[in-house]
């Protein structure tokens, strides 16, 4: 991990943490957030580029999931302002957000066990046949481009039309990577995308995560894992006390480095 | 990425062998299966419980259990529960005959009934939903109040409908199916349908199935607990409408088994108290079963204080099997 990318003359001109560059898909800028009088984020800055892995690292409370449910619509920032593919947005909910292309993939996955695969995958986007005033689902349709959808990101379910509830954790996983992923969207937000599962299915969704950014995807990623950390990410964010202490290429960077960042040992 | 952990030995469809030695296979056809062999017993027991006449009158007692236990089912399967659905009928049934004394014409009469029967859905569906009161504390209140109304209104006292509309709703026949019994087959298919064919349906099923992630795929939770509670009160309403025609009379009688055999209808149907899960043939079943049951017992000559209490067995029975629900 530790070898030198031909990542890093490409980020010469780049200060670690420094502005953004043309090639950022996101950047925040002074983001700030208050609840009531607590003050969850401080003049957050942070970018993310399109074909990367950028994780955001911090202690329980850092304000990462704030700074994310700012960025993906869920909360309205009180200042600064967020800048995604080249327009300010000015998200009223996560709906917004994802119309502009940013999809979340939240820590408890958003499936519903009941339904199918592919009802799942088309959860409040169903495709519709109208016959004049009223509307059929149009299932067929809806399977056949599951399964494209699955078997593009190499997801091994057993059928569409399987109940999620009758799945392996992966399995869930992977189908909530593979909604996020479809719908042609630019930004991925995961929120502790591994927590839950255990080594070889950490192994598939990390697999997952890479062709996602083989795709030119970006990919926003929470996680408390270093290893994993130091594994996918490009760029690394650290949060503490809802600001933001600095950032790292992650190829300059090592687990110590962060973790100094983390707990306030190492400033900047 | 060969065989790693994300390939699971489930298949869609198992052989029918396997399948019948799967206790959830049976929990998924309770009703068919208790339907099937209640008529066996039956049949077997007084052959004259299979007669024309016999299935014929059967089919028109079940229909207006069907009609309620179709609304119940929507509720259910958002993982709610009408209680107040009989009382709600009651309601609907009073405001009927209120109309038809005042000598409004009787598609006026039965037009208030839908409408009055689907305000109270209304509030329910609005107290559940925006009041964020249990969905069993809420009816339990509206089944109270509604009763309430429905004595009010008619002063306690039952008033004679005379309709030549409601006779032929409750005596006219197409072949051998009354018009009531097509007015219920019709109720199931709509609801079928949209259930399993619309967008509202997979809404409905991911609200009762989980109603956080539902939320966060940006559907409209509150109004599918609104949209639910509302049909099933417009069914209650339409229920009240085949009640008067035949009884022949809107009376406020409190029609508590309604309620307990809609309810055990839609759990004899295999349909998850949890939400999330359900069919409409299930509960149509259901309330079939239900029906035959009373009816074989009563051609039997048991006496009628042992119904409920075979109802009752019949129901537990239904639910014990449920838990083992695939």
């Amino acid at each position: 991990m530790s070898t030198q990318t031909p990542d890093t003359h490409l980020t010469d001109s780049v200060e670690p943490g420094g502005p953004p560059t043309d090639e950022a898909l996101l950047s925040c800028e002074d983001v700030s957030k208050s609840f009531g009088s607590v003050r969850a984020l401080a003049d957050v800055s942070i970018w993310a580029r399109r074909g990367e892995v950028t994780a955001l690292v911090g202690d329980n409370g850092a304000g990462k999931s704030t700074l994310v449910r700012c960025i993906a619509g869920v909360h309205r920032p009180d200042g600064g302002r967020i800048v995604f593919d080249g327009t300010q947005t000015n998200f009223h909910s996560p709906e917004d957000a994802r119309r502009a292309g940013m999809e979340t993939v939240h820590q408890t996955l958003a499936l519903v066990p009941e339904l199918t695969v592919w009802q799942n995958l088309f959860l409040n986007r169903e495709k519709v046949r109208r016959f004049g005033p009223v509307a059929f689902l149009d299932r067929k349709d809806m399977q056949a481009e599951s399964r494209t959808m699955l078997s593009r990101l190499a997801v091994n379910v057993p059928s569409a039309r399987s109940r999620v509830g009758r799945l392996s954790g992966g399995q869930r996983q992977a189908v909530a990577i593979s909604r996020a992923a479809g719908w042609g969207s630019k930004l991925v937000i995961m929120d502790e995308p591994t927590a839950a599962l255990g080594v070889q299915e950490t192994a598939k969704v990390e697999e997952l995560i890479r062709t996602l950014r083989a795709d030119g995807m970006a990919v926003l990623l929470i996680s408390h894992n270093f290893d994993q950390v130091m594994r996918l990410s490009n760029h690394v964010w650290v949060m503490r006390a809802g600001r933001l202490v600095g950032g790292r290429r992650t190829a300059d960077t090592s687990g110590d480095e962060l973790v100094a960042m983390i707990t306030g040992t190492l400033t900047a | 990425m060969s065989e790693t952990n994300l390939t699971a030995p489930v298949r869609d469809v198992e052989p029918l062998g396997v399948r019948l030695r799967d206790v959830g296979f049976w929990a998924d056809w309770a009703a068919v299966v208790g339907l099937v062999a209640l008529v066996i017993v039956f049949f077997i027991a007084t052959p004259a419980f299979l007669t024309v006449g016999n299935v014929e009158a059967m089919l028109v007692a079940a229909a207006i259990l069907v009609v309620l236990a179709v609304g119940q089912t929507f509720v259910i399967a958002t993982a709610g529960i009408d209680l107040s659905i009989a009382s709600t009928m009651t309601l609907g049934a009073v405001m009927l005959g209120w109309a038809s004394t005042r000598g409004w014409s009787i598609a006026v009469a039965c037009v208030l009934a839908v409408l009055a029967s689907g305000v109270v859905g209304l509030v329910n569906g609005l107290l559940v939903a925006k009041g964020r009161i249990t969905d069993f504390i809420v009816t339990l209140g509206t089944l109270s109040a509604a009763a309430g109304a429905a004595l009010v209104i008619s002063d306690g006292k039952p008033v004679q409908v005379p309709s030549t509309f409601l006779l032929r709703l409750a005596s006219g026949k197409v072949g051998p199916f009354g018009y009531s019994v097509l007015v219920a087959v019709a109720v199931a298919i709509v609801a079928h349908v949209v259930l399993f064919r619309t967008r509202f349906g997979v809404h409905l099923l991911a609200t009762g199935g989980d109603k956080e992630s539902a939320r966060a795929m940006g559907v409209d939770t509150d109004g599918m607990k609104i949209a639910v509670y509302t049909i099933s009160g417009v069914l209650a309403g339409l229920a009240a409408i085949m009640l008067v025609a035949r009884v022949g009379a809107a009376e406020p009688a409190a029609n508590t088994a309604f309620l307990l055999n809609s309810v055990a209808a839609v759990v004899l149907g295999g349909v998850s108290l949890f939400g999330g899960r359900g069919t409409i043939v299930g509960p149509v079943v259901g309330a079939l079963l239900l029906t035959a049951l009373v009816n074989g017992l009563t051609i039997l000559g048991v006496s009628q204080f042992y119904q409920p209490l075979a109802v009752g067995i019949v129901v537990v029975l239904a639910a014990l099997l449920t838990r083992f629900q695939r």
